[in-house]
């Protein structure tokens, strides 16, 4: 295959772009003010100097500032993402805790958003002006618009407390000790809420990036050609159309792949899903370094690794690209 | 789904039950929030923490309402008349909770533990000559002066008695039995399934009969306000701890069929709220500026409207519910031509005054508003600025602000939480749980000291009147509100709140109705 050779390259340039990462991340976090000596000792409500000195020592952060970050780069190189001297438990550990409640919400709503994004676009693309196309574009407009924080917790107040469909929030009924096909059912029903927030904006994304690229290619001779030909409308917009205009579709769904680690903090919070963005957002809160450095590491190398497959993609849909990458 | 299963409950519980006797069995969900960074008391004292390892861990001693010492781990103690020696009796055939019995020598280990770690305990016990364990149930505590507050410092958060056989000897931070705490509480911990809950289980070999009544308890991990009211709201939490919800929610919420709420429980904390004025510099190292900024502010409208009611005016540092409160003081009433005269004698040429209000909500965020609107009526400039909790840390603590909101528990006594923040020998940089204002008064000083180690109440007393008249006059801060934070619950669940530190202890006696 011909895209094995860049995609080598890429990857020697994705670590090295990775450690840079790495070290700007491990600046901007100790640029923040506070450390997480500071805000532990704060918590409990009174704290002497032995304390704050005490901890601070215990988190190595008494050491000078440049030993601090070559102990990290060291840590990075080796693929070690450090402990938690907050929560008593290995970095790794912790991400690992929260990484699948995280991947069921993201690809969940990932899936959704894509696939109906893709199909609405089309469906409203080849009824341009229609009702239909109003009526479907009216609606990604208030999926787009709506700010997440709230749509979630409308979803609530309908779902949950009016009409008592789903639970509210939450990943599966605590303590039921539900095994098996049950156990899958009962996460199902608390994924449905959460998953539709975070996916029917990226829907409408989807589905108005679609409409508005099906509807530009449409215009080219290429199309007018096909058409000429004596080819069906229905193949013409899915063999000529489509696949010509997913290429800005599979941009985006690069650019949300790239987020399905930390990009749900909001619709993870609303909806106490215990994944991984609440950690990192918490942890920031605690000024909890080797946490926010080992989520922000994992979440920069999805970006990086997404970038690459988004690239893959390109070239599998248009051979073109695939030449002159 | 939850609700069907507390049905089912009841339904079996209906049965089984006699009418007048307490019901034993049962699961109780309890809002945690945040959730804690760990359950090990004696490393960790932040909030959660406390909440939920109250019910692992036990001091010596319990305190009611009115901060009276009731046993606990010592079934009764003794004070030498002058105030020199302390002796506790242990009870006898307690147990850790894997299996190992409890004794004296866990006691004295305990003191050697929490000098590393409990800085409240540090400064308790710096008052300490020796500790003696005669036998294995009885524990004696020889002072090097009479400290008046020290039979305050034996709570469960103040001094968690920690197991010996588990931590002698090792490195106590990063012992992997921190992750499993093991202690001689009422309930046991079975799992922890972080950012979900915290299950703690009842504990049968606990050596009162009888206790404790529930089965079960779950922390539920809610990071949302909004989302913690529909918990409550949805039947999947029967508790909602002081400050779970905002306020607003609360008249909402206690309104719902067979809802109760309390403001118990908060006694031995008496949280109490004040604006920081740095005495330092700027307009704000007046004295009269400062009583300006007592007279400008409208205290008891926050109290109705932000806080919907919740909560008592003070009149000074200590807290009505802190022993030697005293209200023979300068009163400070609304009073904007009082504070504009006030403004004018001194000058004021309008220099803004930066205002930092604490990050914990929304709530916090329309009292620093309705604070800017006060104290603009009387013509002060007032700047919000805002911070999250670290950085707000670092500004307090480095002395980098004009006025900042915060508050203190005061732990029962002057002496534990309130001199602490008037004090010369509290001007320290780098803690905000100090004299962070920077108030400087040599004589009332003398006065702190000689209370917290006077043997004679009457003169203690005394000492704290002279005290509070004094410094109210000079206004080292702007004493806002004594908070109240109300527990939320289902009528139900009876016996929740028993003691001054509420639901830090309170599962022991608790039990569910029918």
């Amino acid at each position: 295959m011909t895209i094995v050779g860049p995609v080598l390259g890429r990857l020697f340039k994705a670590v090295l772009t990775l450690l840079a990462i790495a070290i700007l991340n491990f600046f901007l976090i100790h640029a923040a003010p506070g450390d997480p000596a500071a805000v532990l000792a704060g918590e409990a409500g009174a704290a002497d100097e032995q304390m704050i000195a005490d901890l601070r020592a215990q988190f190595g952060l008494d050491q000078p500032f440049y030993i601090q970050l070559g102990t990290y780069v060291g840590n990075v190189l080796t693929l070690d993402l450090g402990y938690s001297f907050r929560q008593g438990a290995p970095v790794l550990d912790l991400i690992l805790d929260r990484l699948p409640a995280t991947l069921i919400l993201t690809l969940t709503a990932f899936g959704i958003s894509l696939t109906l994004g893709i199909m609405l676009g089309v469906a409203a693309s080849a009824r341009v002006g229609k009702p239909a196309d109003s009526l479907l574009t009216g609606f990604a407009l208030i999926f787009y618009a709506t700010p997440l924080y709230w749509a979630a917790l409308m979803a609530v107040l309908v779902f949950s407390v009016q009409l008592g469909w789903l639970p509210g929030f939450g990943y599966e009924t605590v303590g039921a000790d539900y095994t098996g096909l049950q156990r899958v059912g009962d996460i199902l029903s608390h994924l449905v809420l959460p998953a539709l927030t975070l996916g029917l904006f990226f829907m409408a994304v989807y589905m108005r990036m679609t409409r508005a690229s099906m509807l530009e290619v449409a215009q080219q001779d290429f199309v007018k050609t096909a058409r000429a030909k004596g080819l069906s409308p229905s193949v013409i917009r899915r063999r000529h159309i489509l696949r010509n205009a997913l290429l800005p579709v599979v941009t985006l769904a690069g650019l949300q792949a790239g987020q399905l680690i930390g990009g749900a903090v909001l619709t993870e919070t609303v909806f106490a899903w215990p994944g991984i963005g609440r950690l990192m957002f918490e942890s920031l809160a605690a000024r909890d370094y080797n946490t926010i450095l080992g989520v922000f590491l994992v979440s920069a190398a999805m970006v990086i690794l997404f970038n690459i497959v988004t690239d893959i993609v390109y070239g599998l849909i248009d051979p073109r690209i695939r030449h002159t990458a | 789904m939850k609700y069907f299963k507390l049905t089912t409950f009841l339904v079996a519980a209906a049965f089984a039950q006699s009418v007048s006797a307490q019901t034993d069995g049962g699961r109780l969900d309890v809002v945690i929030q945040p959730e804690p960074p760990g359950l090990m008391l004696g490393l960790v004292q932040n909030g959660p923490t406390q909440m939920v390892a109250g019910q692992l861990y036990e001091g010596l001693l319990r305190y009611n309402s009115d901060l009276e010492p009731q046993p606990s781990l010592a079934k009764s103690w003794e004070i030498a008349e002058d105030g020199m020696t302390y002796t506790f009796h242990l009870n006898e055939g307690v147990t850790w909770h894997d299996g190992e019995p409890f004794t004296s020598a866990d006691v004295l280990f305990t003191t050697e533990f929490l000098k590393d770690s409990h800085a409240r305990f540090r400064a308790s016990f710096s008052h300490v000559e020796s500790i003696e364990t005669p036998d294995d149930l009885t524990v004696v505590i020889h002072m090097k002066e009479p400290y008046g507050p020290f039979i305050n410092a034996f709570e469960t958060g103040s001094m968690p008695i920690v197991p010996k056989h588990i931590y002698e000897g090792t490195d106590y931070a990063t012992n992997p039995m921190n992750a499993t705490p093991i202690g001689t509480g009422p309930f046991k911990f079975k799992e922890w399934v972080k950012g979900s809950y915290i299950h703690l289980v009842k504990n049968d070999d606990y050596y009162l009969d009888g206790l404790p009544h529930l089965d079960e308890v779950y922390y539920r991990v809610v990071p949302d306000a909004a989302a913690r009211a529909v918990a409550f709201e949805t039947g999947e939490v029967d508790v909602l701890p002081g400050g779970a919800v905002e306020n607003w929610d609360v008249k909402r919420l206690t309104e719902m069929e067979d809802v109760c709420s309390t403001s118990a429980g908060w006694e031995f904390f008496a949280p109490h709220a004040w604006m920081w004025l740095n005495n330092r510099e700027g307009p704000t190292a007046d004295k009269r500026f400062r009583q300006a900024v007592m007279f400008g502010l409208d205290r008891e409208f926050v109290k109705d409207v932000v806080w919907n009611g919740f909560g008592t005016v003070p009149t000074g540092p200590v807290s009505t519910k802190t022993n030697f409160y005293s209200d023979d003081v300068p009163m400070y009433p609304h009073d904007p031509e009082k504070a504009k005269a006030l403004l004018a004698d001194m000058g004021y040429d309008g220099t803004p005054v930066r205002l930092l209000p604490l990050p914990y909500g929304e709530t916090w965020q329309r009292w620093a508003e309705a604070v800017k609107q006060n104290l603009g009526e009387v013509g002060i400039v007032v700047e919000i600025e805002s911070a999250d909790v670290a950085g707000w840390n670092e500004k307090t603590a480095n002395w980098d602000y004009d006025m900042a909101f915060t508050y203190l528990y005061q732990y029962g006594d002057p002496a534990l939480g309130v001199s602490r923040n008037y004090t010369m020998s509290q001007i320290k940089k780098g803690s905000p749980w100090n004299n962070v204002e920077g108030y400087e008064n040599p004589e009332l000083d003398k006065k702190w000291d000689a209370a917290a180690v006077e043997p004679d109440l009457a003169k203690r007393a005394a000492l704290y009147n002279e005290i509070q008249k004094e410094i109210v006059e000079d206004v080292p801060v702007a004493w806002l509100l004594e908070i109240e934070f109300p527990t939320i619950y289902r009528c139900n669940v009876k016996n929740l709140i028993t003691t001054g530190v509420g639901l830090n202890n309170g599962l022991r006696d608790a039990w569910i109705e029918e």
